[in-house]
């Protein structure tokens, strides 16, 4: 059993799906609130590492971070240091890799939310900071956490993009499921089926508490 | 005095052209089809949309003046407002509702009671809206809206979302709450039934634009012009000819000359020549068969009775007009009196059209009616 290699995942799952939370709001909120006529490929855009094998999105992402090139390059000049085959590079690449999983629930609960609610508030005196805290984030709760569960879940599973651009380095870029991987290349199968229970168990428990957390959401009145 | 007026004109997303006063305690029910404008003229007082031009000022406070830039958000607007489907926040309580409404600094579970008593919802402020009744998320509304003590009340279409029986039960309710309401009221309806109940005075918007406001009962039965007439329903409307007949006008309709006692006629706006009439259908004065008094002589007509409708009480006699070249004429009367004159179908009946019930408009206005129908001019 890799227990780096889970930790590496956890880690990875964690700081992953929490930046995703901001950059989730914004782009559901930005994307909510707007009329535009590019929004139909705006949000095509969003939901295309949906949609896109893992490898090939691994590639692009492996390309564009050699220093060779823009982001890699502004990184290494930042930092000194490579953005490929880093734990920051997996970070960066698994934002963009479980950010539909991040925005579309969220759209869709900020969508349930009936304009009129907001401009009742307003029309009741309160201001545009404490609607948004008061009526607004209650109502799209669930959606957040539900955001919020399924990048952890999705990230804590990619296996593709990792494989492209951290490469197999113990400690920094080996996750669970490369480990799961390398245990079955290896015919260790004892180790795999162990860590594979793991990554079940852990995936079983998310989607639930998804599935409970939808049957909370309040009942709208129409 | 919190008077509040409003005059404002808007291109998008509708057209508007609005001109309104509501005293403080008065209530004015803005009265016309879906689409015409009611619905975004309330937008435009509450803050919530932001007219091109004009001025809305609340007790001699500018809310909004498009000279001076100047416009309020709807939170510094002194407004309470009823959605039509009453915009509860579904995650709150009754009391939460309300209370989120009142100003933080104030003890608000007293006055939450206070404002659930004034409602009849005492017992339900641990409810959440999901578990209340159609009429009863009304009332929640209406004293969420009330929280604020708003300098003006803006009601849209609360009635449309009840069944009938709680919607009477709810006429009742705030008849008797207007009492306690020292603010302009807004009643935003389609009904004329509904404002003609609740309302003091009636303001009639057609596409846009407010074609008069008044008084009920001068809005219902002396229109100001054909539009506003067949925006009110009016029946009995027809076409007539002005005559002048010394110092004043007779009015000529087929074979009859009708004297006419309009007030506007003395002065000097008028002239010979077509114009629009109505009678209203309880204005007109049946006769007696047994005994003629001398009174009928005035304009008075004959006419066979075609159809009697009756609804509560009250008999709508539709009548063929003798030298009226085949018009008919409605008249409301109480059914007790058709059953003591014995009146049938097929039966000759005599009338006066007194003179001071003739209403008389200018034929020009006809143009401005453009979606008129010739089914109204019955």
């Amino acid at each position: 059993m890799d227990w780096q290699a889970l930790y590496v995942s956890l880690k990875l799952a964690t700081v992953t799906s929490l930046s995703l939370f901001p950059i989730g709001m914004a782009l559901a909120y930005w994307l909510n609130r707007t009329q535009f006529k590019g929004r139909y490929f705006v949000e095509a855009l969003l939901t295309l590492p949906l949609v896109l094998p893992p490898t090939v999105l691994g590639y692009f992402l492996l390309v564009s971070m050699d220093s060779q090139h823009v982001l890699g390059g502004f990184f290494a000049q930042l930092t000194g240091q490579q953005l490929a085959f880093s734990f920051t590079g997996l970070w960066l690449a698994s934002i963009i890799y479980s950010l539909p999983f991040a925005v579309q629930p969220i759209l869709r609960a900020m969508e349930q939310v009936p304009d009129n609610l907001r401009e009742a508030a307003w029309c009741s005196g309160i201001s545009r900071w404490k609607t948004f805290l008061r009526i607004e984030m209650p109502l799209i709760w669930p959606g957040i956490m539900t955001a919020w569960i399924l990048s952890f879940c999705h990230t804590l599973g990619e296996f593709g993009v990792v494989l492209m651009i951290g490469g197999n380095i113990a400690g920094e870029t080996r996750t669970l499921s490369i480990a799961i991987y390398d245990s079955v290349i290896a015919f260790e199968h004892q180790q795999a089926t162990v860590m594979s229970l793991i990554l079940l168990g852990i995936s079983v428990v998310t989607v639930t508490l998804v599935y409970s957390l939808n049957r909370l959401k309040y009942r709208v009145v129409r | 005095m919190k008077r509040l007026s409003v005059d404002i004109r808007l291109q998008t997303p509708t057209q508007l052209d609005v001109q309104l006063t509501c005293e403080p305690g008065q209530m004015l029910a803005l009265v016309g089809p879906s689409g015409s404008g009611k619905s975004t003229t309330l937008r435009c007082i509450a803050g919530l949309l932001k007219p091109h031009d004009g001025v809305i000022e609340s007790g001699g406070h500018r809310w909004f003046d498009s000279h001076q830039t100047l416009s309020l958000s709807p939170q510094k607007r002194r407004v309470g407002i009823v959605f039509q489907d009453y915009a509860l926040f579904p995650h709150l309580t009754v009391a939460g509702n309300i209370a989120l409404a009142l100003q933080a600094d104030q003890d608000s579970s007293a006055q939450v009671d206070t404002l659930l008593e004034q409602v009849h919802l005492s017992g339900l402020a641990s409810r959440y809206p999901a578990q209340l009744s159609g009429g009863q998320q009304q009332r929640v509304a209406l004293a969420r809206a009330l929280a604020r003590r708003p300098d003006v009340l803006l009601l849209d279409e609360p009635f449309s979302a009840v069944d009938r029986v709680t919607r009477r039960k709810l006429y009742l309710e705030l008849h008797a709450l207007r009492r306690q309401l020292s603010m302009p009221v807004i009643l935003v309806t389609h009904d004329l039934d509904e404002a003609a109940m609740l309302a003091d005075q009636m303001c009639v918007i057609h596409q846009g634009k407010t074609l008069q406001q008044g008084a009920i009962d001068e809005v219902l039965q002396r229109p100001k012009n054909l539009s506003v007439a067949s925006q009110v329903d009016v029946r009995n409307l027809f076409e007539g000819e002005l005559v002048q007949a010394g110092n004043s006008f007779k009015l000529r309709w087929h074979e009859h000359l009708f004297e006419v006692a309009q007030p506007s006629l003395s002065g000097n706006e008028w002239t010979e020549g077509e114009v629009h009439w109505l009678i209203a259908p309880a204005k007109i004065l049946l006769h007696q068969q047994r005994r003629p008094s001398r009174g009928d002589q005035e304009n008075a007509v004959n006419a066979v009775v075609e159809q009697i409708i009756t609804l509560r009480g009250i008999a709508t006699l539709l009548a063929t007009v003798e030298g009226g070249h085949g018009q008919q004429l409605q008249l409301d009367v109480p059914e007790h009196v058709l059953q003591r004159n014995k009146i049938t179908i097929g039966q000759k009946i005599g009338m006066s059209l007194l003179a001071q019930a003739i209403h008389i408009m200018p034929r020009s206005a006809k143009k401005e009616a453009g979606n008129h129908d010739k089914s109204g001019l019955a």
